[in-house]
């Protein structure tokens, strides 16, 4: 395990002095597939905007392997709260994802007028491009970012809960595309998600957090934790049903 | 409107003044949208106490008065991006104390009744030294506007998102702050110092009124931008109004029409 494309060690990262993660170290591989879970206010976010520079650590380092530059990361924010009035269409917003690896070229090229049409086609919104974004319903406006954090990956997707909000159809769409990108150009991901069903089906590394308490390694290994064990069936206490079969299942599928 | 061409006092308030008609619509619309508006304004009373330091030191207004406000403008932007600083508050307070400083040195060099013409502009102010700078500048603005126009959206838009994909956010805030201060420098003696501002953030919210895309709320910026200043021009050289007043009171008239247009199509959707 040498070729690291990020490497964590001993992260602890606060607000105003108050940590909200602590001494945090795991590690991804080119071609890995990170998902992290763990209650709201645990930090996921918050390590994920540290990752991209968007914050800095209080202590501990990070180290980028793989020839790894910003310019060849795709992101996709925590719903981000756009302003009310913002005058941007579909088009506009999802072209905007390649400007960090233009440099200082001004102007769009063909190439990437077309990959922004493949990769609005993908998320089903060829016909909202010339739509105003804030006029779009949360989904929609979930895959329009998600189409922008597609033009500008390269190498790393970064994904901030991006099945929330979403219709189950759209849901298991997203996923396939995100596989895809994964298993066949070789994009590592690095997903943070509720989804633990999802997570456990797709990922091949988990990274749990809760506060203070963190388990990182692999799906399988992730299975077979108290931690996972606690997290599943309190999944399913809460509501349906459909969670206990299909993890049920597939623990059983890995256990065999 | 061809007699009005025949005066050269008036001909080179028209070019100036279109040329920063255009620069501040332009610039308006991602000021507007970052909330930087009020930097704007503190840029303007900046300039407005170093145009009368300028002054009393018998120097080229110009020249005196792009440096001060760039500068300022930088600081500006350093504390309205620093979430610990009350933003608004500094810039008040750095507002009125240039302001102030402005208003004694005037009172006590060339007297009391320039700040009438340096608070609301005048069309006489421009002299051929002002012309020449005034269309470099404005034309350096614009040919940066439109290099980095998709860019400026980016970082309009979403910062993080830029930064995280390797945007120089930084930077290109750097050269919306400075592009803006030299449109406000060119363009405060037209406009004068309390009006200048209006000239930024009013054609950018009248077009947001009725357009949908970054770009279509630019170029409707621009060009209710410059028909306004004419329009207000005109006033000025027939009526004998002041020139600023009556820029802005066009450019309000029109927001007021942009509504209503903005209010009746909304409601067909
Ligand atoms: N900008 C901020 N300033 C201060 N505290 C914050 C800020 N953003 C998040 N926090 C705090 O940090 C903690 C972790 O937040 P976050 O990373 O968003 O959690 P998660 O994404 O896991 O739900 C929360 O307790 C939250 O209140
Ligand atoms: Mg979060």
């Amino acid at each position: 395990m040498s070729s690291f494309l990020i490497e964590c060690k001993d992260l602890t990262i606060g607000y105003e002095g108050v940590p909200v993660v602590k001494d945090l170290s795991f590690s991804v591989g080119e071609g890995d597939y990170l998902c992290i879970v763990g209650e709201n206010g645990s930090g996921k976010s918050t390590l994920m905007k540290t990752l991209l520079g968007l914050k800095h650590q209080t202590k501990g380092e990070i180290i980028f392997g793989g020839g790894l530059k910003q310019t060849q990361i795709g992101y996709l924010p925590q719903q981000t709260v756009a302003q009310k009035d913002f005058p941007a269409t579909v088009r506009e917003v999802v072209l905007s994802g390649f400007l960090g690896k233009k440099g200082l070229l001004p102007f769009y090229t063909k190439a990437e007028k077309e990959k922004c049409r493949h990769n609005m086609e993908l998320m089903g919104i060829t016909e909202l491009a010339k739509k105003s974004y804030r006029d779009l319903s949360g989904g929609q406006q979930q895959r329009v970012l998600l189409a922008r954090a597609l033009c500008a990956t390269e190498k790393l997707l970064l994904l901030d809960e991006p099945v929330s909000g979403l219709d189950p159809m759209v849901t298991a769409k997203m996923y396939e595309i995100i596989d895809s990108l994964n298993k066949n150009q070789g994009i590592t991901v690095i997903m943070i998600s509720h989804d633990l069903q999802g997570a456990l089906k797709y990922g091949n590394k988990i990274l749990h957090m809760e506060s203070g308490e963190y388990f990182f390694g692999t799906t399988g290994d992730y299975r077979r934790t108290d931690i996972f064990h606690e997290m599943s069936t309190c999944q399913c206490n809460c509501d349906c049903d459909h969670h206990t079969g299909a993890i049920k299942t597939e623990g059983g599928d890995v256990n065999a | 409107m061809l007699e009005m061409l025949q005066y050269d006092f008036m001909v080179k308030a028209l070019i100036v003044g279109l040329l920063v008609a255009l620069c501040s619509a332009l610039l308006g619309v991602s000021l507007v949208l970052k909330r930087f508006s009020m930097i704007g304004d503190g840029l303007s009373h900046v300039g407005f106490g170093a145009l009368a330091l300028g002054a009393a030191l018998g120097l080229a207004p110009l020249s005196v008065a792009v440096p001060v406000i760039v500068i300022a403008a930088l600081i500006l932007l350093k504390i309205s991006s620093n979430a610990k600083i009350k933003g608004d508050a500094a810039i008040a307070l750095v507002s009125s104390s240039a302001l102030a400083i402005g208003t004694i040195i005037l009172s006590k060099t060339t007297g009391t009744t320039d700040v009438n013409s340096y608070m609301f502009g005048s069309i006489m102010a421009i002299n051929d030294e002002d012309l020449i700078l005034s269309v470099i500048y404005s034309v350096i603005v614009i040919a940066l506007f439109i290099f980095f126009y998709n860019k400026i959206f980016a970082v309009t838009f979403d910062e993080g998102f830029s930064k995280a994909t390797g945007v120089k956010v930084g930077a290109y805030n750097t050269i919306i702050a400075t592009l803006t201060a030299l449109t406000v420098a060119v363009g405060m003696r037209i406009m004068g110092a309390l009006l200048i501002s209006s000239l930024i953030i009013f054609p950018a919210l009248t077009s947001m009124r009725v357009f949908k895309s970054f770009r279509a709320v630019t170029i409707c910026s621009a060009v209710v931008s410059c028909i306004s200043y004419i329009t207000g021009i005109t006033l000025t050289f027939y009526l004998d109004f002041p020139a600023g007043p009556s820029v802005v009171i066009v450019n309000l008239g029109v927001f007021i029409i942009f509504t209503l247009v903005g209010i009746i199509t909304g409601k067909r959707k």
